[in-house]
């Protein structure tokens, strides 16, 4: 598609009040989930974390820890279900194989993460590299720069390119909400991605704040049913960055519930992409379990 | 396994509800003379909550003259800034108690407990407070360098927003100056009770709240009263027409806050997932027992279908059930005799021909219920789109063009509220300059605020309540001199 | 054998905390007899270049809060206020030298001030703002907007009420305020400053400087991050006029010097108005 026909189809998608989207995700957060349905919705979002680690100081011993917790999160508990994946860098992801084997999803951060300014060839190099090395999915940045400056085009093939790159891996497209600024863009962006190929949109690399909000995942819900369908292509949505405490997890899964609905309610479908998340939902676990608060030392730092 | 929510109810203990009330009249609570009481349920579980007054001729005529005792000896003879410190206080005390005050109306009304306790309870407070500030500020109104009050109010409110109706009233009257006697609907008295309670903790001077209990027939002797300067209504366009018959030839002030049937209106260019929020909580919010309601969508006839199906899917996730818990999004309709009409007015939008839906709605055993409901392929001259049907029933109507919808929100004896939706700023504002409606929402719906003047055109009534209009309907503004 | 009481330090308000002066200097306060009360701050050009940051960055959030929230704010300093109306008017009495009765009449006044403004913070939009009718296919309105970081001087006497009836009508209309409460009386602004403090009024929406405005005002009438200047305490008229000739520098909007006023009577709209900014849109109506 060529930039001027790609700019007629992204702008004729819906506009978004920012006012009313935002009033919708408040009242969607007043749900209140409690008991059975609250035990349920833990044990859910737990299986839905990326658990993730992307910072510079990344060395193999951190990543064993990760995996560890990844693979039996609540050592008080070996029925505590496992994560989705483990999150890293692409120079770690051997590592992180070794770890899991298969028993968890590899997930490599590429495409030049988090800014994505480099060359076409080195986001590719780097895509490929981590598929080699033994990554299942590939989360990948979109050139937001590109994107604001109007040259949808480039956004779109960068990401046709990176998904054949990514061979039989998955490939989740970060749009990088928080520099995106508008939902009109957010809507535009995602919708892109999903015409490019993306099997996820994410919302952020959680190295800019804002990151994750409920409002903006809402409107990324809404646009992946309504991609679903226009198409019928579902199409995951994942929520990364700035999601600390149970109570958010638990508002995030009601609005999937309430937007697209059962069918996106499990790790395939939705995923959270957090560090932190994991010790907090495995405490509100305990508690829920044994009918007391729980605190810090009885979840493990990884 | 698919998400549900586990029960979640707010807990009633927080409420202490007495077996019977008697009338507040003159700062105590006393008995009626007739010695005859009445039954309020909660309409979801057809529970007796209570039994209260039903004030005859004497008690209203004792409640009045209360009203004059303390207007003549104490209320018009206070500062303005001393009478905004009991309005503060008043505020600050249903601050307080809020949510055993939402409760209680939950139990009263049958309203999701989410509604009274996120929408229904902050406004009366605010309410509360921008009434408060204005007690001593008069002079800043427009309306005079010293406008001076008008004396008794006598005040009937309906039973949809039972504590903020009574707000709507009693707020700006006694910030201007007035004293009142107010009659809550023969449903919905418990909270307006309570907030007689609330007037002897701020020790509020006796007799310039007075409450009184009863149903159509109290509520006649007490506009009727010869010795009450304002009447001021919120209820029915049919009664609205009696009380304004009935105070004509008498130098009575009045207001009236009526009936409704808004279009609310969906063009091409609408944000759609925002809009069609906007049409669930025009019509849905509170069972649809709302006089401002968005009872008629119109759609533009080119996204129409688009709109109805995105519509449908949404209602699917709508929950009706206990109001109580907190996850409940339609409550009880508020008791039989409304349940029966709007149950007449839909079988007649079926007999005339429209098409009916409604989602998958479980239906509780006991208590009165309606689910929502849509009708399809409408037209003006169908009975559900020209009556106001008072439940969550939406009748939707299409259009070619902005004209055309104008034509078809405006061909109508009603003129309370609209609603527009589009992207196109200019488009908002020409339309809002069209709309024969004392409302206008632009790209969302049901806002409501106390700086904000809330009133009618044609059937839906006169007078506006809120904001600096508002002041007006209690101030002597029409003396010659 | 009478207990020995534990006596305040008073130092300076800035951002929501009570620093002591970057100067570490002081000077002392005594009561209408010549005797001993404190040693108070007193503030330098650094406290206040300190304050204007403080001042800046609380007047974003403060102005984007609701009309609702701001008056809801005011109310509770008066709550607070009310609470400590002994403590205030032993304060006014001993600074002022006037009886307790009097003393009471002061306080009960200046916590009553803040009601009457708190009650505006909903209403002098409706009031100072309208819809114009131009003539054209224009919806025409105009908007009330604070002006940003104001830096005051509170009136010499008067030590409570002249100054909340200076500092109200500044934080009502959404604007942050730096201010330099009487030199001779200055006890009662630091109790103040303590009711702020726990009043839900955001860190930085006020700023308290003891000292002499005749030494730090010239700072502030000059800053080019402050917005307008309240001159009201203001006695001797050269200073006053040379703080107003530093403040055209920047095209500052300043209030003159109104050192005498009679700070019982209900006061008109003229202090909100003087800090607000009206801007007027336009937009067409057409379909």
């Amino acid at each position: 598609m060529d930039n001027s026909t790609l700019t007629g189809l992204l702008h004729g998608l819906p506009g978004v009040d920012q006012v009313g989207l935002e009033g919708r995700a408040a009242t969607l957060a007043t749900r209140s989930i409690k008991k059975d349905s609250k035990i349920w919705a833990i044990d859910t979002a737990i299986s839905m974390v990326d658990l993730t680690t992307l910072e510079g100081m990344d060395t193999d011993g951190k990543v064993r820890a990760l995996c560890t917790k990844a693979l039996h999160p609540d050592p008080t508990d070996p029925a505590c279900p496992a994560v989705a994946a483990v999150c890293v860098y692409g120079d770690l992801v051997a590592t992180t194989r070794t770890c899991v084997g298969d028993r968890v999803h590899v997930a490599a951060v590429a495409t030049a993460f988090p800014s994505g300014r480099a060359s076409m060839d080195v986001k590719l190099m780097d895509t490929k590299q981590a598929v080699a090395d033994g990554a299942d999915e590939i989360d990948m940045v979109i050139d937001r720069g590109a994107f604001l400056a109007g040259n949808y085009a480039k956004v779109f093939e960068e990401i046709v390119a990176v998904k054949e790159a990514c061979g039989d891996a998955h490939l989740k497209v970060i749009l990088e909400t928080g520099e995106l600024k508008t939902y009109d863009n957010v809507r535009r962006a995602g919708w892109l991605a999903m015409q490019a190929g993306a099997d996820f949109i994410k919302t952020s690399t959680g190295k800019v704040s804002p990151a994750a909000t409920l409002p903006v995942t809402l409107l990324m819900l809404e646009a992946v049913r309504d991609f679903a369908d226009q198409t019928g292509t579902r199409i995951g949505v994942k929520a990364a960055g700035g999601i600390k405490t149970s109570k958010d997890a638990i508002r995030y899964l009601v609005m999937v519930n309430e937007t697209v609905g059962e069918d996106w309610l499990n790790p395939d479908m939705f995923r959270f992409g957090a560090s932190s998340l994991l010790n907090d939902l495995l405490m509100q676990r305990q508690r829920m379990r044994d009918g007391h608060y729980s605190g810090p030392d009885y979840v493990t730092i990884d | 396994m698919p998400f549900h929510y586990a029960p979640a109810p707010e807990s009633r203990s927080i409420v202490d509800i007495e077996s019977n009330y008697g009338l507040f009249i003159g700062g105590s609570f006393s008995e009626p003379s007739s010695g005859e009481f009445f039954k309020t349920i909660n309409p979801a579980t057809e529970e007796v909550l209570s039994e209260v007054a039903e004030a005859g001729q004497a008690d209203v005529d004792a409640a009045v003259a209360a009203a004059r005792r303390a207007y003549d000896k104490t209320w018009s003879k206070m500062s303005g800034k001393d009478r905004g410190k009991y309005i503060f206080r008043i505020a600050r005390l249903i601050q307080e108690r809020s949510r055993e005050l939402a409760v209680l109306e939950t139990l009263d009304n049958g309203k999701p407990i989410r509604e009274s306790r996120d929408v229904d309870l902050p406004l009366v407070a605010a309410h509360f407070f921008y009434h408060a500030g204005w007690a001593d500020k008069l002079e800043f109104a427009g309306y005079g360098p010293d406008p001076k009050s008008l004396g008794v109010a006598a005040q009937v409110i309906p039973w949809n927003f039972p504590l903020l109706m009574l707000a709507w009233k009693v707020a700006p009257a006694l910030a201007c100056g007035n004293t009142v006697v107010l009659k809550p609907a023969e449903t919905t008295p418990l909270t307006a009770l309570a907030f007689a309670d609330i007037c002897q903790q701020a020790g509020l001077p006796p007799g310039v709240v007075n409450i009184i209990t009863g149903a159509g027939e109290t509520g006649r002797m007490l506009v009727e009263h010869p010795d009450v300067d304002k009447v001021a209504f919120t209820g029915s366009t049919e009664v609205g027409k009696a009380i304004q018959r009935a105070v004509a030839g008498t130098k009575k002030k009045l207001t009236l806050e009526l009936g409704g049937k808004a279009a609310n209106i969906v063009f091409d260019d609408a944000p759609i997932d925002q809009a069609i929020e906007g049409i669930v909580n025009g019509i849905y919010f509170n069972q649809g027992h709302v006089c401002c309601a968005g009872s008629r969508l119109l759609l533009q006839e080119s996204v129409a279908d688009e709109a109805l199906a995105s519509l449908k899917r949404r209602l699917t996730t709508l929950r009706l059930g206990d109001p109580l818990d907190k996850n409940t999004d339609i409550g009880a309709i508020n008791s039989s005799m409304q349940l029966s009409k709007i149950e007449e007015l839909t079988a007649s939008g079926e007999a005339e021909g429209a098409e009916r839906w409604s989602p998958t709605c479980p239906i509780p055993d006991k208590g009165f219920w309606f689910p929502p409901t849509v009708f399809t392929n409408v037209t003006q001259a169908h009975r559900i789109a020209r009556e106001e049907i008072f439940g969550p029933v939406l009748s939707v109507l299409t259009f070619r063009t902005p004209e055309e919808a104008v034509a078809k929100a405006n061909n109508t004896p009603f003129g309370l509220s609209a609603g527009i939706w589009t992207e196109k700023g200019s488009r908002i504002l020409w339309m809002a300059n069209q709309m024969r409606a004392g409302i206008v929402w632009a790209n969302t719906f049901n806002r409501f605020d106390p700086t904000s003047p809330f009133g009618g055109f044609k059937e839906s009534g006169f007078g506006r309540e809120g904001g600096v209009q508002g002041l007006g309907a209690y101030l002597n503004v029409e003396d010659p001199s | 054998m009478s207990r020995v009481d534990v006596r305040k330090t008073h130092k300076l308000f800035i951002g929501g905390a009570f620093p002591r002066s970057e100067s570490g200097r002081t000077y002392e306060v005594t009561d209408s007899k010549e005797q001993f009360l404190a040693n108070m701050a007193l503030a330098s050009r650094k406290d206040a270049r300190d304050a204007v940051l403080a001042a800046r960055s609380a007047v974003a959030k403060w102005s984007a809060a609701t009309a609702y929230n701001r008056g809801q704010v005011l109310y509770r300093i008066a709550e607070v206020m009310e609470g400590r109306r002994e403590q205030f008017i032993s304060e006014v009495s001993d600074s002022e030298g006037v009886s307790s009765r009097k003393a009471g009449a002061h306080v009960d006044a200046a916590i009553d001030r803040w009601v009457w403004y708190a009650g505006w913070a909903d209403k002098y939009a409706q009031v100072i703002g309208n819809t114009n009718p131009v003539a054209g296919p224009f919806f025409n309105f105009s908007v009330p907007e604070p002006t940003g970081v104001v830096a005051a001087v509170a009136p010499q006497d008067a030590s409570v009420l002249g100054l909340v009836s200076v500092v109200a009508p500044i934080i009502v209309t959404g604007n942050a305020v730096i201010v330099m409460p009487s030199s001779s009386r200055p006890i009662p602004a630091i109790t103040l400053a303590e009711c702020l403090a726990t009043s839900d009024v955001p860190p930085g929406v006020v700023n308290i400087l003891t000292g002499a405005p005749a030494e730090v005002m010239p700072w502030l009438a000059e800053h080019a991050d402050v917005n307008a200047l309240d001159l009201t305490g203001i006695v001797d008229e050269g200073v006053a006029a040379d703080l107003e000739r530093s403040a055209a520098g920047t095209v500052k909007r300043v209030r003159g010097a109104a050192p005498h006023a009679d700070w019982h009577a209900t006061p008109s709209l003229s202090r909100m108005r003087a800090f607000v900014e009206v801007k007027t849109v336009w937009h067409p109506m057409g379909v």
